[in-house]
């Protein structure tokens, strides 16, 4: 086990490696001088010579490359442009913020897309799952800003049963006040895709000959799927969840935005428009890192959900 | 004499024929295949200029309401020739107000905005913030998230494609080589890349948004055409052309591709529904289409204000067209990868 991990890390370097060399490429090479941009508008060749020194601009590509890679290893990215903030101080702040929106949602989304997808599996073909199916796809199609405009002017401004947007000092005022609308919504968008792709992990599992036989043992209905089936059918839902956890960190950037809470997403959001090169790149790197590590935690988890994977 | 059997042997079928048979007898896809092909021609009279190319004139006055919910009683006044207000007797500045209201009028009738109170109260689908019609910017918009959806689809495929089929069919380093770029991509979440490479491309365009998302996107396509490659360069008939000297790049492209070209296509079927979604998103965020360049994101980001000032229309517009277009295209897809692949389910 302890061997398999280390084998994993190892085995990640090369991407690892590679997601340093492609930001650090498309931020030196593919995009501008960003000295320009700092300089501002009234920018003389001495101020914009005298920021280049500072960024190491004029540095050879494997200086500024060393440089970057330590940046990461040392998190200390220096300080944003736009606001001078430390960049670590701005992920560490972030963080706290985005995850009482996301685990909420992603519990709320995985056990509702759970049950749900068993409950249609069950009686897949008949005219209720057709009618579910056609429902996911036309909720699927809508627009998230659709969802999100509809609901914020619905139900925050015009019944006043959420407030518009805003976000608090304290954990439980944030998670009861500001974050249950967002995360409604959250739901509402991801419950359609979610629910169609668990269906068809469970209707793979309910035709196997397992469930023929936990059937002919006269096991209770109940029974089977919710013990043997949702154990099979367990594998492809914990890959899915876990590959998508830090996806649906910047994922969520338009709940963020639409509702003034001091996320990740909403950071991505605000460097981007301000052109905040250190902000989006420590973030891009650190957020590659972690898909890379949760899709390892996922891996390891099968072999709690399921004895026969062995992990060698 | 008995006759002779038919010199031809019957020809079976081919895979498209097949295809389009299976898809002919599904209604749903039909339908949907229809609605699709709806949107297309408006995207094509859009581009040519037929339809919709005077969508900036200001038409009606501004926040028309839709026909159906009447005029708006204080901007119908707009519509009206303007009544002066009568004057205070006490003003001791009435006299020059007069003369520069009859100054005013002449210099308007001048310029030719008499015209003002020719506009319409009202409109089919009401009028946005400048009176534009809102049918007709639908229409527009929809070309511009049409055409990025489609062509950066294509472009995406294109890449996938090629990638794949080099990776599947070499193997080996140049194997290594693009499954080392494929982990690379897809550690980044698409979103994430999408805005990095929007971030880094500082100017905006129709252009910019189809290469962000055609370069990001190719990842997909890329791991289902490489493993029908492996699955195909060891079959007889690749093996043939190799036996009569066909060149790798024949192999791949002449020989193999015409046989997995189905599974390029069910990808960019998908690949298309989620590009115009994301690009929505994009223009929304005003990453993406220029100013003066109108798209449904575009749409969405002013019906946002307008709809606190209860202008509800030119919301209900782009959100009703884009999941119209999006639910038929997914069912369409969704009906084409059954078709072609009637393993798959």
């Amino acid at each position: 086990m302890f061997a398999y991990i280390l084998r994993r890390l190892w085995q990640m370097l090369p991407t690892m490696a590679g997601v340093v060399v492609l930001v650090f490429v498309l931020f030196n090479w593919v995009g501008g001088d960003p000295s320009y941009l700092l300089a501002g508008k009234m920018a003389d060749a001495r101020a914009i010579a005298n920021i280049r020194a500072q960024l190491g601009l004029d540095d050879p590509w494997y200086v500024q490359l060393g440089i970057f890679v330590k940046q990461i290893a040392t998190f200390d990215f220096g300080n944003a442009w736009a606001t001078g903030e430390p960049v670590s101080h701005i992920i560490q702040s972030r963080l706290g913020p985005s995850l009482t929106v996301l685990v909420p949602l992603t519990v709320l989304e995985t056990t509702i897309g759970i049950a749900l997808a068993l409950a249609i599996a069950f009686v897949r073909g008949s005219l209720t799952d057709r009618l579910v199916m056609v429902a996911c796809t036309v909720g699927m199609s809508i627009s998230i800003l659709v969802y999100i405009i509809v609901f914020q002017y619905g139900l925050a401004y015009k019944l006043g049963l959420f407030p518009v947007q805003g976000w608090g000092e304290h954990f439980t005022e944030n998670l009861l006040r500001y974050a249950t609308l967002p995360i409604l919504i959250g739901l509402a968008v991801s419950l359609a895709p979610t629910l169609r792709l668990f269906r068809s992990f469970v209707l793979d599992e309910v035709g196997q000959d397992y469930v023929r036989t936990a059937r002919a043992k006269g096991l209770p209905e109940r029974r089977i799927v919710w013990v043997h089936v949702l154990r099979n059918a367990a594998i492809p839902i914990i890959t899915y969840v876990m590959a998508n956890l830090p996806a649906l960190l910047i994922g969520a950037f338009l709940l963020e935005r639409f509702f003034g809470i001091p996320g990740i997403g909403r950071e991505v959001i605000l460097a981007v428009e301000r052109s905040d090169f250190p902000v989006i790149k420590a973030i891009t790197v650190y957020v590659a890192f972690a898909t890379m590590v949760f899709n390892l935690l996922a891996d390891l988890m099968y072999q709690a959900v399921d004895p026969r994977v062995q992990l060698t | 004499m008995t006759q002779l059997a038919p010199h031809h042997p019957a020809v079976s079928p081919g895979l498209w024929t097949l295809a389009w048979r299976r898809l002919r007898a599904d209604r749903v896809a039909m339908a949907a295949l229809a609605v699709v092909c709806l949107f297309l021609l408006s995207v094509v009279l859009a581009a040519t200029g037929l339809v919709a190319a005077d969508w900036e004139d200001e038409v009606a006055v501004n926040y028309a309401p839709p026909t159906f919910v009447g005029p708006d009683p204080a901007l119908a006044a707009l519509a009206q020739p303007q009544r002066p207000v009568p004057l205070n007797t006490f003003d001791p500045l009435a006299g020059d107000l007069v003369q520069l209201r009859a100054q005013l009028q002449a210099q308007l009738a001048r310029q030719g905005h008499a015209a003002h109170a020719a506009k319409l109260a009202t409109l089919p689908f009401g009028a946005d913030k400048w009176g534009h019609d809102v049918i007709r910017k639908t229409i527009k918009g929809g070309q511009t998230s049409i055409v990025v959806g489609l062509v950066a689809a294509f472009v995406a495929v294109a890449l996938g494609t090629l990638f794949g089929a080099l990776s599947g069919f070499y193997g080996g380093r140049v194997d290594d080589l693009f499954n080392w770029f494929y982990s690379v991509f897809t550690a980044i979440p698409s979103i994430l890349m999408v805005l990095t490479v929007a971030a880094v491309l500082q100017t905006k365009g129709v252009l910019t948004i189809v290469l962000i998302l055609g370069l990001t996107g190719w990842t997909g396509p890329y791991r289902l055409i490489r493993a029908e490659y492996i699955k195909h360069k060891a079959r007889e008939y690749v093996l043939a052309a190799d036996a009569i000297g066909a060149s790798g790049w024949r192999k791949m492209f002449v020989h193999i591709f015409p046989n997995v070209s189905h599974v390029a296509l069910v990808q960019m079927s998908i690949l298309v529904v989620g590009f115009i979604k994301a690009e929505v998103i994009l223009s929304f965020l005003g990453f993406g289409v220029p100013v003066g360049v109108v798209s449904w994101g575009s749409m969405l980001n002013e019906a946002q204000n307008e709809l606190i000032l209860g202008k509800w229309w030119q919301l209900t517009a782009a959100a009703t067209a884009m999941a119209l277009l999006v639910t038929a295209f997914s069912l369409f897809a969704d009906a084409l990868r059954d078709a072609l692949d009637p393993k798959l389910k």
